[in-house]
């Protein structure tokens, strides 16, 4: 074989492995490509299928949607509210007690954290129907404290912060301890901008678990008006009717903010589950 | 995915020097109060609650109005027809799902592990998009790609010449359907799962396929180059380097995604729930044929408010799952041993 052939058959190799790579991005895309077209036709050719691209390209559909959809900016305002306090929330309290368990020393330790890690194994469903009697009783149905303080803590991040802190050098503890530094100074000031990368992982992934659950919503809240994003979406049905066009541009534009979120932090969210592989 | 990956993996390297142990021998009491709020929400919402469930899976009646009937839920669910037939659901889901996406991720992963390939990143956050959207807008989506008068798949295959077909409201077996099409009877045990579970699992194979990919992708630069280079020196072509050095080296990390899997279909609510509201507003799909355990114990929730019931379920799958997380702790153990 001479090196020519040899470089032909090497170029085809790269063509081709380039053509299935494509091949199955457009099948990533294609849901989303279908209902960005779907949602600029007319009714009757959106209920059709007739063609793939709109005779007539509708933007007036986006607006209809919006105004079909009773509360649309109250929607997204919950689920911004829900998830942002409740990754202030885990951010805050997994902070503090990874740290107690990273550099402190106190009797019960090991036993506490294997509490915690054990926590872990315990799969939402059997927390979910005494939960709900808790949030029940002390009547917080249709509020933010029911979609919230359940939440606001996280012994996975707890887990992953106290890896994290624990990798920081303990001769800098030392050291600032030394010259008279407080704990939670030496905290704040030297631990915390070390672990920006931890702390964005363990944000991020709360952040996702909190804008996409539905379960739990579904459960405590009954009033539209209280309701996140997830939860008023399958709710869409009803409201477009059977106006599939509209029904998917609200659709579209519930899905625009997680979207673009992505696409700023996309390193981030890949790189977080490459490393710890949590599955949502 | 390299500064993570190895914060996280490399264990932690505490220096012994003389300052630590001086520094670090006093009791310091107020390490309670940096648990508190952490241990105080946990305590309340995933600790006792575990022991209340244990208790209210013993009872049935209204909230409130709790009778004590022992262990009659988990008779009810172990004798009666439907929790068995939810866990069948599971598992065909499972076994639907989680070969075909593993293949696939495996597939794509090692294609842009190629070190020509140029734009990786790029890819590599377009087949993760799927897995980052949220579940219920791209269920709806794709609920009506299966739509069978508007949708793109039957628009697919009445191009081709083939059928239309009901999707998501189909309750009827895959076989069956195939034998009705060629005019001929089959025995029910060859019925296969229905075609509305079918499509679930499509939607699950789009969504997940990213996250396989990834993980894979993770699992394969970990792979030292070397090992490759020098079965190349022994003239090892592609296909025998993947077969006997990727193949047996990424081992653990197949492992890993089998069980995360398996425990993942055991949990798979939130696209059954959207796609079978949008399909045909009911809970479980057609005939219940896409109920699978945690679809069936949130309608004995949601919809009968039968929480002793809902609760012993809810037990049963926490009991599954533990048994494939300490398979899985062992297996790797035994690994990590060997």
């Amino acid at each position: 074989m001479t090196i020519k052939s040899d470089r032909l058959k090497s170029g085809l190799t790269q063509t081709l492995i380039y053509i299935i790579l494509i091949a199955g991005a457009l099948w990533a895309l294609f849901p989303f490509a279908w209902m960005v077209l779907t949602s600029l036709k007319g009714y009757a050719e959106a209920s059709a299928a007739e063609n793939f691209l709109p005779t007539r390209w509708l933007f007036s559909n986006y607006v209809d949607a919006w105004n079909a959809v009773e509360f649309f900016p109250r929607y997204f305002a919950n689920t911004i509210f829900m998830a942002g306090a409740t990754v202030a929330g885990v951010l805050i309290t997994s902070t503090l007690a990874a740290y107690a368990f990273a550099r402190m020393e106190f009797p019960g330790r090991d036993a506490l954290f294997i509490v915690l890690l054990a926590t872990m194994m315990v799969p939402f469903e059997v927390t979910l129907v005494p939960n709900f009697i808790v949030i029940r009783n002390l009547q917080w149905s249709d509020t933010y404290q029911a979609l919230i303080i359940p939440w606001i803590a996280s012994a996975f991040s707890i887990f992953l912060l106290r890896q994290f802190f624990r990798s920081i050098p303990q001769e800098l503890h030392d050291a600032a301890v030394m010259d008279g530094c407080t704990q939670l100074r030496f905290l704040a000031s030297i631990v915390l901008p070390l672990s920006r990368p931890a702390l964005i992982t363990s944000g991020l992934f709360t952040f996702l678990a909190s804008w996409n659950s539905l379960m739990w919503p579904l459960l405590v809240t009954n009033r539209p008006e209280m309701r996140p994003i997830q939860v008023a979406m399958t709710t869409f049905i009803g409201d477009a009717g059977t106006q599939i066009q509209l029904l998917l541009a609200a659709v579209t534009i519930s899905v625009i903010p997680v979207i673009i979120v992505y696409l700023i932090l996309q390193r981030w969210f890949v790189e977080g589950i490459a490393t710890v592989g949590i599955r949502g | 995915m390299t500064e993570i990956v190895t914060l996280a993996q490399t264990p932690p390297t505490r220096a012994r020097s003389p300052l630590r142990s001086v520094a670090r021998r006093r009791i310091q009491w107020t390490a309670y109060l940096y648990l508190l709020p952490a241990f105080a929400i946990i305590t309340i919402f995933h600790i006792l609650p575990v022991f209340y469930a244990i208790y209210v899976s013993m009872n049935k009646g209204a909230i409130n109005k709790f009778q004590f009937v022992g262990l009659d839920q988990y008779v009810r669910a172990l004798t009666g027809g439907d929790f068995w037939n939810a866990l069948v659901t599971t598992f065909t889901y499972a076994l639907l799902t989680m070969p075909l996406t593993m293949a696939l991720g495996l597939f794509f992963a090692y294609l842009l592990y190629q070190p020509f390939v140029k734009a990786r990143g790029f890819f590599r956050a377009i087949f993760f998009l799927p897995y980052v959207v949220s579940t219920v807008g791209s269920a709806i989506v794709w609920a009506f790609v299966f739509d069978p008068r508007s949708g793109l798949a039957n628009f697919i295959l009445t191009r081709l010449g083939l059928p239309a077909l009901r999707w998501l409201i189909e309750p009827s077996g895959i076989g069956e359907l195939i034998a009705a099409s060629m005019h001929v009877t089959i025995p029910s045990w060859l019925n296969g799962p229905s075609l509305a579970l079918i499509g679930v699992s499509i939607f699950s194979i789009w969504q997940m396929m990213g996250y396989d990919i990834v993980i894979f992708l993770a699992g394969l630069t970990n792979i030292s180059s070397e090992l490759y280079e020098a079965a190349r020196i022994d003239g090892a072509n592609g296909i025998q380097l993947f077969r006997h050095i990727t193949l047996p080296l990424l081992a653990p990390t197949t492992f890993f995604v089998i069980v995360i899997s398996v425990i993942g279909s055991l949990q798979s609510f939130n696209h059954i729930f959207a796609m079978n509201n949008a399909a045909s507003q009911s809970l479980g799909g057609p005939l219940g044929s896409t109920s699978t355990l945690t679809v069936y114990m949130f309608d004995q929730l949601y919809s009968y408010s039968n929480y002793g019931y809902a609760s012993a379920i809810a037990i049963l799958l926490s009991l599954i799952i533990l048994a494939f997380t300490l398979f899985n702790f062992r297996v790797l153990d035994r690994r990590s041993r060997a």
